[in-house]
């Protein structure tokens, strides 16, 4: 069996010693997996975060990235094999240059100077902003900014890439281009922990969904499943993308699929489920 | 459609360009909504939502500076001759980060702010204190500080300071956007009630298509400074060809029945809403 990447293991996490904020997590993540996070504002989705970029320790129980305990790798080290993409792309972004931004990292890692620049350069390219090389990076739009932020994660080489929120404050436009990013560095091996509310996007592009509640792994599975656990859901206020809703209430009615995470797959099938019927109401006459 | 008569904000041949700008943040805009409507903003970022929003208010161009040109009447007045201060009490606007316009160190301060500027006496001020809180549902919270509370409450406490000055017109600039479902749906409840228990007549820019589809009266869509879209949420999201220039995310519901039409499918109805396409599509079972 292969070794996951990420391995949470009984996990709890106090702030100040006593406001408990994670309790019994145990998630394991395997290379090259695309998870989405959700819950509320306060159900441990930050705290995790933190724990897995090495910046909190646990308080009980122990992270392993690559087998290895975070307690005994500096953030330094883990910033290496996890790139993390923060929600607000501003406060990531300090550089007068977009390729001096993304130059930075591999610069700290004290590559040499060539190195330096081809990873920059694939960086850049890896998201669609080598035209903007020279340019102010607080100058872009937010969509952009958003990309450079990624690019100069990527320019570390980090497996796993973590993005927090990534669409907040995008618009269609900026969400469709940061999700179409992720989406590729999952294809080329990379693997992405989503962190979302945005309920659409985890049905539309997350193989496995991971739904945390005060502090507790409330459901975890994949995206398929979890989002028919309406009765679950119902717990933490989260509510189904409309076509999963759809397909559950039609799922008795017309015996339709109560899974369907996309308009394509629920058009199809009704489609499908209309062409039968016609063809039996053929015969039939 | 453009009339004057019964107009609760009123634009016409509006355009404004920021300081230094090359370009028109909005261009030749006429547009006239009635008191008591519920308006949405919709467009890409950079479309001129913000700045229309701005422009209720008299931020622009009164703090903001720039060219404007036309006229911008809001309850009557006319925002070039009018001071922020007076055009405040006909148009509150609440902003998207809902941090940027909290400053007072509890939650009975914060609200009592703008009425206790405006020189209300202290009676009216308390009555007014009470049913902000009431309407945002923040009574229990009257002492507690701010930044001890959640990011939906945050935001409906901005919205409470900003309907204790009792406006006419409440201007909403993507307030949900960065809040968490529960929040949002909280932030969704109150500005409904608003406009439905008080008539107040609501702008609000927003992306979220599928939350307004059920309670807006109208959406204007918004695309390089331009009115591109003037109607009702079911005349706007069934033009797949202006949502797709645009930018625009129609309801996921709305985007199947597109979907189906393609595919040579058509609903008895229209649906922007889920209960809707439940039974347009049973009937299409039906009677299909």
């Amino acid at each position: 069996m292969q070794e996951p990447v990420i391995k949470i293991e009984n996990v709890d996490y106090y702030y100040h010693g006593n406001v408990k904020a994670l309790e019994n997590v145990n998630i394991n993540i395997y290379r090259n997996e695309i998870v989405g996070i959700i819950g509320q504002n306060g159900a441990g989705k930050t705290t995790l975060l933190k724990n897995l970029l090495g910046l909190l320790k646990p308080t009980r129980g122990r992270v392993l990235i690559d087998g290895i305990d975070t307690r005994k790798l500096s953030v330094a080290e883990l910033a290496v094999r996890e790139g993390f993409v923060l929600q607000n792309p501003d406060r990531q972004l300090f550089a007068d240059t977009v390729d001096k931004e993304v130059a930075f990292g591999p610069q700290n890692l004290g590559l040499p100077e060539e190195e330096i620049n081809i990873r920059a350069r694939e960086a850049m390219e890896a998201v669609g902003i080598e035209k903007f090389s020279t340019v102010y990076p607080l100058s872009l739009s937010k969509g952009d900014r958003a990309k450079v932020v990624i690019a100069s994660v990527l320019a570390m080489k980090p497996n796993i890439i973590i993005l927090d929120e990534p669409t907040t404050g995008q618009d269609y436009l900026g969400c469709m281009q940061i999700m179409q990013i992720a989406r590729k560095l999952h294809e080329q091996g990379h693997t992405i922990l989503i962190v979302t509310h945005n309920m659409s996007l985890v049905a539309e592009y997350t193989d496995r969904t991971i739904v945390l509640c005060k502090g507790k792994v409330l459901l975890d599975g994949a995206t398929r499943y979890v989002f028919t656990q309406t009765e679950v859901l119902k717990e933490t206020y989260i509510i189904p993308p409309q076509v999963t809703q759809l397909a559950q209430r039609l799922r008795n009615k017309l015996d339709i699929s109560p899974k369907a995470l996309t308009v394509e797959e629920l058009g199809d099938e009704i489609i499908a489920k209309l062409n039968s019927r016609r063809k039996k109401k053929l015969v039939a006459q | 459609m453009n009339s004057f008569e019964d107009a609760h904000i009123y634009f016409e041949s509006v355009s404004y360009k920021y300081p230094n700008a090359s370009i028109n943040a909005i261009n030749n805009i006429n547009v006239s909504i009635k008191k008591g409507q519920f308006v949405v903003l919709m467009g890409a970022n950079g479309a001129g939502k913000t700045t229309f929003c701005q422009l209720l208010n008299g931020i622009i161009p009164h703090s903001v500076g720039g060219m404007l040109m036309g006229t911008v009447k809001v309850a009557g007045l006319d925002t070039k001759h009018h001071k922020i201060a007076e055009l405040s009490q006909k148009v509150g606007l609440v902003l998207q980060d809902p941090e940027s316009q909290l400053f007072t160190g509890s939650v009975k301060s914060e609200v009592a702010f703008g009425s206790e500027n405006l020189g209300i006496p202290v009676n009216e001020l308390r009555d007014r204190l009470e049913w902000a809180l009431k309407v945002v549902r923040l009574e229990q919270f009257i002492d507690r500080s701010p930044s001890a509370l959640s990011g939906g409450q945050k935001q409906r406490l901005a919205i409470a300071s900003v309907i204790a000055m009792r406006p006419e017109i409440l201007v909403l600039d993507e307030p949900t956007s960065q809040l968490d479902p529960i929040g949002s749906y909280e932030v969704f409840t109150v500005v409904k009630e608003l406009n439905q228990k008080y008539g107040m007549t609501i702008v609000m820019a927003t992306h979220h298509s599928e939350e307004i589809a059920e309670f807006s009266d109208r959406i204007l869509v918004f695309d390089e400074g331009v009115l591109v879209g003037d109607g009702s949420p079911k005349e706007i999201f069934t033009q797949k060809e202006l949502l797709l220039k645009t930018w625009i995310r129609e309801p996921q519901v709305s985007a199947l029945a597109n979907y189906l039409k393609q595919r040579g499918i058509d609903m008895p109805e229209f649906p922007i809403t889920v209960e809707e396409m439940e039974k347009y599509i049973l009937e299409l079972f039906q009677y299909g």
